[in-house]
């Protein structure tokens, strides 16, 4: 199963401990990280679904592509990180 | 009177409350760090909202039932799921305007009897609707779908804001919006139609032929007068303005002190000749004319006004107040302002004279009487 870590920095507005999920593709990885935690929908992904324009998440140490349909692939046992971008901020 | 002031800033919310001696002083700080770009108190629940726009992490919503002791995150305003192949053109950039919610930047509750009814406005101009206090929300298709709202841009923000919302007291189903850059807007059905209206609104910024269009005129805010709603106030991008007719003609008013541009305007709840602003020297140039912070004030509808300076500075002062940075409370003697330079000023006698209660607050954005 992937696991997905995010940002400390989210933690003091939400907290969002690492969660291991089921999914093939970051989509379904995330989808399946907010039916556990709807709230953390928001902070990651904006209101058409995509990330955050400041946001970033990594799979397997690699920025993932598609930002929009999030449809990069996700290995079993990936380790998949939410993080914010360091703009924005 | 109030005695609770809200103050929303670049780096906090802080409850200002009026103490021994009748002086103002910061009481408690509280979401240090975090940007809040709106706080408001709805008088029907005493419940108080407020707004954060985290950089990263997008616009939020947060509630207190228990006057800032607790406070929760209610639900988002989000927009639907943008129809595929649709165009959707921002008339200057010609790119796609994206339908995701960057800030809110109004929150006014619904009519006395409607219990649970708030309105939010956001950037992009969008208009939502709550009617459990802010749990759930749901865009108002009616005017976000006008065809007119595809005229709509960015003033001093890139993209539309709708900042302002009047809920007439006698029928709440009557609502108008005023938009930067898109004018102002009328319901008379709750949200489900709407008409651009506001003849007499002069946008300078344009050029000659479409300056009185009132579907691209920037109003920075706009306010009713509570007890008698015909009467409504703009501090315009390009000047003041005052209707007498439920905001449908708007008359400009030319001489106001140093200067008519600003960003706040307060009206009286009863009087609706007295409103105030906050003027800084003109478009291009955001600060008080001669670095003296001055508030103006008229009691005879805009024929004439007097130049309050008592306690404000009137040397170096560069403070530049946002729309949502002055507040009266509900008896017309109270009134604050915050300002960029985190100035904050309170009144108990209508703006004769002014207590400083800070000079070292973050950059404020917004100001609310609680």
């Amino acid at each position: 199963m992937p696991r997905v870590t995010f940002t400390a920095n989210i933690q003091r507005h939400l907290p969002c401990p690492p969660v291991d999920v089921s999914g093939r593709t970051v989509r379904e990885v995330l989808d399946a990280v907010f039916a556990q935690n709807p709230l953390a929908r928001g902070y990651v992904l904006d209101d058409q679904g995509a990330v955050r324009h400041h946001m970033q998440i990594f799979v397997g140490g690699a920025q993932v592509r598609d930002r929009v349909a999030l449809s990069d692939a996700v290995p079993a046992g990936a380790e998949v990180y939410v993080m914010q971008a360091l703009s924005g901020g | 009177m109030s005695e609770t002031l809200l103050v929303a800033s670049r780096k906090g919310l802080f409850t200002v409350r009026q103490g021994r001696e009748k002086r103002w002083s910061v009481a408690r700080a509280q979401f240090l760090g975090d940007h809040l770009s709106l706080v408001a108190a709805d008088p029907r629940s005493g419940w108080w909202y407020g707004a954060f726009e985290h950089g990263h992490f997008g616009p939020k919503l947060v509630r207190s039932q228990d006057q800032g002791e607790t406070w929760v995150e209610t639900g988002k305003p989000a927009f639907p799921e943008k129809p595929a192949g649709s165009k959707d053109l921002d008339p200057v950039r010609g790119t796609e305007v994206e339908w995701s919610v960057k800030r809110v930047w109004a929150l006014e509750p619904g009519g006395s009897g409607q219990p649970g009814r708030l309105w939010l406005g956001t950037i992009p101009g969008g208009l939502f609707r709550s009617d459990d206090g802010g749990d759930s929300w749901s865009l108002v298709r009616g005017l976000w779908e006008h065809e007119g709202r595809k005229k709509w841009f960015g003033g001093g923000a890139d993209l539309p804001g709708l900042h302002s919302v009047c809920v007439h007291p006698d029928d709440p189903r009557r609502v108008k919006v005023a938009v930067s850059c898109g004018g102002v807007w009328e319901t008379r059905d709750d949200g489900n139609s709407w008409a651009n209206i506001g003849a007499g609104m002069v946008a300078r910024y344009m050029p000659p032929g479409q300056q009185d269009d009132p579907g691209i005129q920037d109003p920075h805010l706009m306010v009713q007068c509570g007890s008698r709603p015909d009467t409504l106030w703009v501090q315009h991008h390009n000047g003041i303005f005052r209707s007498t007719d439920g905001a449908q003609h708007w008359t400009e008013i030319k001489e106001a002190g140093p200067s008519t541009f600003g960003f706040a305007v307060a009206v009286h709840p009863r009087q609706p000749d007295t409103a105030w602003f906050i003027p800084a020297v003109k478009d291009e140039a955001r600060y008080p004319r001669d670095g003296r912070l001055v508030v103006t004030r008229t009691r005879n509808g805009g024929q004439s006004f007097e130049v309050l300076t008592r306690g404000l500075p009137q040397v170096d002062a560069y403070d530049l107040v946002f729309r949502h940075g002055f507040a009266i409370d509900e008896s017309g003697d109270k009134l604050a302002f915050g300002s960029t330079t985190g100035s904050l000023y309170v009144s108990s006698d209508g703006g004769d004279g002014w207590q400083c209660v800070s000079e070292h607050l973050p950059p404020i954005d917004s100001v609310h009487f609680a």
